[in-house]
């Protein structure tokens, strides 16, 4: 599958190492799922499995939210607003929407984490009365490196939402919690035994994430987490993202989480 | 003017429950009920560790104070959590500075008379020691999190 041309329509800025591109595909909006990712090629540097983080109902504006780490992504940062740059995709196992419907929606999430799992707030708002609650737990580095800070407020002030926050480390002038997220589950109000809950963050965030829930009642087979392994071709024929017995290209990013509590955490993996 | 039992109050917090109901009833004893408004210092870092809280209401930031950074916010905790357990260890002296971040309801246990029923009562000392181990435990895995800085550039 050869990447597809797309023209940058708008770069925003949201912290000191992420930004939001908005892509128009040349040809053809692609549709897809929340949770789904594409692999964007920026030409003379490479490309990375970056996750969709706009509107599922809105396809032909397809938005990305990018941390740039290392050579590929710091590349892209360089894009400007005219720039082409490759979209292969979409690919990937989405967020369980469906099986949620008629459910709480508890969103737990840590740094970029939040933008592969935009889409699924976006989807639940505009289906709203298929859902239950809407929840989303949100942890970041410092209030600077939060993400969609005016949405997030936004979705705040919705009488229909349970949002809370909270960041690692502050000055006086915050007033929000500081702590890590999963201070934030105890008192999130859900109703455990008929939830679906989905985690995306880094690994260990993810680890104690579970286990939180798990001490609220939510049975492991009611969670989701998205394991963002090293992608490489993204079609299962490279191997590079195996994982246990599951090609994470395909199988996930997005798994039910009984399903790997076997693998997860182990260091061999 | 009557003055109202603290009991039932206690009895709802999250760090009584499940309790023998004579137990909270002891605990009342030792305990009033207080405000904080937004702002208000609750206790200061080296100063005597003469009680604990259990929050009913508001939030609270637990904070640090270093020459070079100022006051750094460690921890926020609120409703429904206990905060201090310097009364328990000697030298009893708070370890850190409490801050009302909102206006805070809590109730403050007086840690004299709590040690007096302790030391008469040592059941009843080991049930309240392993309600705090478990919030000593809970605030140190948060603590271990927070410095591993997983969102950080190196993570
Ligand atoms: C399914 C999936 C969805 C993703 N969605 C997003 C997203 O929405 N936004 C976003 O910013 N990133 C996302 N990532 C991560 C992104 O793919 C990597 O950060 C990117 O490929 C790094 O490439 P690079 O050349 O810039 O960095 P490299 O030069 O390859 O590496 C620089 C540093 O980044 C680390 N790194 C490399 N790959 C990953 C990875 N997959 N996950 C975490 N750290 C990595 C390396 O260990 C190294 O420390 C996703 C990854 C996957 C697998």
């Amino acid at each position: 599958m050869l990447p597809v041309p797309h023209r940058i329509e708008r770069v925003r800025r949201e912290t000191r190492d992420t930004f939001t591109l908005e892509l128009a595909p040349v040809s053809g909006a692609a549709i897809f799922s929340p949770g789904q990712f594409n692999m964007l090629y920026v030409f003379g540097a490479g490309e990375s499995a970056i996750s969709i983080s706009g509107h599922p109902g809105r396809p032909e504006k397809l938005v990305h939210t990018v941390r740039a780490v290392g050579v590929v992504t710091r590349a892209m940062r360089k894009l400007k607003r005219g720039d082409s740059i490759g979209v292969r995709g979409p690919f990937g196992a989405p967020w369980p929407v469906d099986l949620s419907e008629g459910r709480d929606v508890v969103l737990v999430t840590g740094g970029i984490g939040l933008a592969p799992l935009r889409p699924v707030i976006y989807h639940v708002l505009a289906n709203r009365n298929k859902y239950g609650k809407l929840v989303l737990l949100y942890g970041a580095r410092t209030p600077a490196d939060r993400l969609y800070t005016r949405e997030f407020e936004r979705w705040r002030r919705r009488p229909d939402t349970y949002i809370d926050s909270t960041v690692d480390a502050a000055g006086r002038d915050w007033t929000g919690n500081v702590g890590v997220v999963t201070r934030l589950i105890p008192r999130a109000d859900f109703d455990a035994a008929n939830a679906i809950v989905m985690i995306c963050g880094p690994e260990i965030m993810m680890r104690y994430t579970v286990a939180e829930m798990q001490k609220r009642g939510v049975s492991l087979d009611r969670i989701f987490v998205s394991m963002e392994r090293n992608m490489k071709c993204a079609v299962v024929a490279c191997g590079h993202c195996q994982y246990g017995p599951h090609f994470l290209c395909s199988d996930g990013p997005v798994l039910r989480f009984d399903r790997i509590a076997g693998l997860f955490g182990k260091r061999e993996i | 003017m009557t003055v109202q039992s603290l009991e039932p109050i206690l009895a709802e917090h999250p760090f009584c429950e499940g309790l023998d109901p004579q137990d909270v009833r002891v605990l009342s004893g030792c305990a009033s009920n207080l405000v904080f408004r937004p702002g208000e210092m609750i206790c200061r870092e080296g100063e005597h560790a003469d009680r604990f809280y259990l929050i009913r209401e508001g939030r609270i930031a637990i904070e640090v104070y270093t020459p070079e950074r100022g006051q750094v916010m460690i921890q926020t905790a609120g409703a429904g959590e206990m905060v201090g357990w310097s009364w328990l260890v000697p030298p009893h002296r708070w370890r850190f500075d409490v801050r009302a971040l909102d206006t805070t309801r809590a109730l403050a246990l007086d840690a004299e008379c709590l040690r007096g029923k302790c030391e008469i009562d040592p059941r009843l000392g080991y049930e309240l020691l392993k309600r705090t181990a478990a919030v000593f435990a809970e605030r140190l895995l948060a603590t271990r999190l927070q410095l591993l800085d997983v969102y950080g550039d190196n993570s």
